[in-house]
């Protein structure tokens, strides 16, 4: 096939009967406090990591909830845990527990 | 030949303890790596034994450092233990010098009143019999404690005893029906032959006027041998078995036997040393301030040696170190959970290759904020001001955003991903050339002396500023401030350091002082070594620290970590502030152009 230069978007629809939610469900189950997220990105704006990348912890939130979890491993994999999305989340969510519970769960569910 | 039947459940019972502990000291020891062996071999045969020995009979027998934390308690287990041992000893020389031969089997020494009837015709033979009588008496006291601190345990002081499952409740009535049994076989033995001391004919003699001592006496042995039976041989199986074991713990530690980050042979020889005192549960702020009563270290040992650890156990402590402070037996409480962690929790997954490569710019003085440094500016700028107007060459290693030192995830359990962090940060350090590295956080500071081999002076900043105003370099103003400080877990009871804070502080304020600090100081809750149940204990934690910390009504709370400070700021009704920050107002070369540096220092942020 020649190259244009132009190819078809992969679909982004996002039907969320049918995701895979198994990893959400897991850090749910394990770390109540996942489910008070509102998404803020409070601790994306403090991310020790994010200085130096583009590793977003509330993207990465909103990926595992709707199942997108292709990317989990590899971007879960920049976290230094050191803790300060902790203190700075205005909703009391124990990030670095979140953190652990996911790639707990990415050997299980992934 | 002295023989009776009644003999067999006692000789029974210490035949297979024999064998049992035994086995089990050889399991350990051949466990160990053959580095380790061969110092525990050479340390046998050295004069490092006379302190394990002398270690031995102040520690198993007397137990000072019971007596030091809880005097009542001390007794209580000294009486059980040396008591016993006095009564076993002295039992035996009575009986060997009396028999006239070293040859006997175990039980005779321990049954002698029944084989023995008449007056001893040894030299003193009144003064054994008193000696036994006393040692007696001297058990059966520490028995009417242990009976009292399991119906109020507030009798010796502890708002918590130890929960007992039933085989725990099994193997110590056993033990504590051997000596009630003793007294009755050998008062009705005395009553019967008009023999016995102080305590034993009198107590006869009562017996003598009402009972029919010929076969109670008897059955009396019989009861005595069954319980010595029970004991031994349910000893390995509970918590008793810290009595063999500790004798162990304390011979591999003067021999230098290796500790790892692992669960290796040395914890396990800890976890079996556990007597499961329950000293640990008072201490446990979990449980004291936010009703946590199941991880205290005495259950969580308890599920080391039954293999059954549980990881919300495992992982929701603060590591603050206080119940190791207490530990009577040294127990490495925070080294034993952080190695159960990484059983749940060390996996290899992290990937740093995206942290920048240093271009290396040789120093004298690295100062490494840290992240929760920079979480709190206030104690940043304040750090950067007293450096600066110091006038020392510096160089502000995570001045553009920090990599993490590796604690937080060594504390998390996973240590491999915690090495990849390290070997950045020390490539850094490493190329710099410094000799002195300041840190702002305990937490970090911690795992820079510890872990990372660096082999330069790496100081906390209270250490370096008390250094600075002892060179001159930096001279305080006394605002005269009553100031109420917050010893950080990390650098009191991790590191020892808990003067310099305090030498820092008297010249910058009053300093007030606290019924709880330094060992025995609280840990403000922040921890970010608790992994479950977070934020719910952290606050009710910080709540009661911050109010006993303004109990004495102070004008501030200092502390010396910034995460103490973000944790116990959010309770305080007034200020909360980090050292540096206390420094740098009261700094005199500073103080007259306070505002202007801090002008200038805004615009030279602003521009870097």
């Amino acid at each position: 096939m020649v190259d244009f230069g132009y190819k078809i978007q992969a679909d982004r629809q996002i039907n969320l009967d049918i995701t895979n939610k198994a990893l959400a469900n897991f850090v749910k189950k394990h770390e109540n406090s996942f489910n008070t997220c509102i998404g803020c990105g409070t601790c994306t704006a403090t991310c020790s990591t994010a200085k130096f990348t583009d590793f977003n912890f509330r993207r990465l939130q909103l990926f595992i909830r709707r199942g997108e979890t292709a990317n989990v491993k590899a971007e879960i994999a920049k976290c230094m845990l050191c803790g300060k999305c902790q203190l700075a989340c205005p909703r009391g969510v124990n990030t670095r527990n979140v953190i652990m519970m996911i790639k707990k769960g990415l050997e299980a569910h992934v | 030949m002295n023989f009776a039947w009644f003999v067999l459940p006692f000789s029974l019972g210490l035949f297979l303890l024999f064998i049992l502990v035994i086995f089990k000291i050889s399991f350990w020891v051949r466990q160990l790596p053959l580095r380790d062996r061969l110092l525990l071999n050479r340390g046998i045969f050295s004069f490092k034994i006379f302190k394990v020995i002398k270690e031995v009979i102040m520690e198993s027998l007397l137990h000072r450092r019971i007596f030091k934390i809880n005097p009542v308690l001390g007794f209580m287990h000294m009486s059980f233990a040396f008591g016993w041992f006095m009564l076993i000893l002295v039992g035996n020389m009575e009986s060997r010098l009396y028999a006239g031969t070293e040859l006997n089997l175990p039980y005779y020494a321990i049954f002698f009143k029944y084989f023995v009837h008449q007056p001893l015709t040894i030299p003193f033979a009144e003064g054994f019999t008193f000696i036994m009588d006393f040692f007696l008496v001297l058990v059966l006291s520490g028995l009417l404690i242990a009976l009292s601190k399991r119906i109020y345990s507030r009798v010796v002081g502890m708002k918590r005893t130890t929960k007992l499952k039933p085989f725990d409740v099994f193997a110590m009535l056993s033990l504590w029906f051997i000596f009630p049994f003793r007294l009755l076989a050998e008062s009705m033995a005395a009553g019967m032959y008009h023999t016995g001391g102080f305590l034993t004919q009198p107590l006869g003699n009562f017996f003598a006027g009402f009972l029919p001592l010929g076969p109670l006496s008897y059955a009396m042995w019989w009861a005595y041998s069954i319980a010595l039976g029970v004991f031994f041989v349910s000893l390995p199986y509970s918590r008793y078995m810290h009595i063999p074991t500790e004798i162990v713990l304390i011979a591999f530690r003067h021999f230098g036997i290796r500790r790892t980050k692992e669960y290796d042979m040395f914890k396990d020889v800890e976890v079996f040393s556990c007597s499961r005192c329950g000293i640990c549960i008072d201490k446990c702020q979990l449980n004291t301030m936010a009703q946590v009563n199941t991880i205290q270290s005495a259950y969580f040992i308890k599920s080391i040696r039954k293999k059954n650890q549980q990881e919300a156990v495992v992982q929701n402590c603060l590591v603050c170190g206080r119940c190791q402070e207490f530990c009577p037996v040294g127990i490495k409480t925070d080294d034993l959970r952080l190695s159960q962690r990484m059983i749940f929790e060390n996996r290899e997954i992290a990937d740093f290759h995206y942290l920048p490569q240093d271009v290396p710019v040789k120093t004298d003085i690295l100062y490494f904020a840290g992240c929760m440094t920079h979480l709190t500016p206030s104690i940043k700028k304040a750090m950067l001001n007293i450096l600066n107007s110091s006038g020392i060459s510096y160089r502000f290693m995570d001045e553009d955003g920090s990599i993490c030192c590796g604690r937080p995830l060594m504390l998390s359990g996973n240590n491999k991903d915690a090495l990849k962090l390290m070997q950045t940060n020390k490539d850094i350090i490493r190329s710099s050339e410094a000799h002195t590295l300041v840190t702002s956080c305990p937490i970090c500071l911690r795992v820079f002396r510890e872990d990372y081999n660096l082999n330069i002076n790496v100081v906390h900043h209270t250490q370096f500023i008390e250094s600075m105003i002892a060179e001159g370099k930096i001279s305080l103003e006394n605002s005269g401030a009553k100031i109420s400080y917050h010893d950080p877990c990390e650098l009191g009871r991790g590191l020892g350091i808990y003067d310099e804070p305090r030498n820092v502080l008297s010249q910058t304020g009053v300093l007030l002082k606290n019924s709880l600090e330094r060992k025995s100081s609280l840990c403000c809750g922040g921890s970010i070594a608790n992994n479950q149940n977070y934020n719910l204990n952290k606050d009710k934690i910080s709540q009661q620290v911050v109010a006993h910390l303004s109990a004495k009504e102070p004008d501030m709370i200092a502390t010396a970590c910034p995460l103490c400070k973000k944790s116990l700021v959010k309770y305080a009704d007034i200020r909360v502030a980090d050292i540096a920050e206390l420094v740098s107002e009261q700094m005199v070369s500073n103080k007259a152009d306070a505002s202007r540096a801090e002008k200038k220092f805004n615009v030279e942020s602003v521009e870097a």
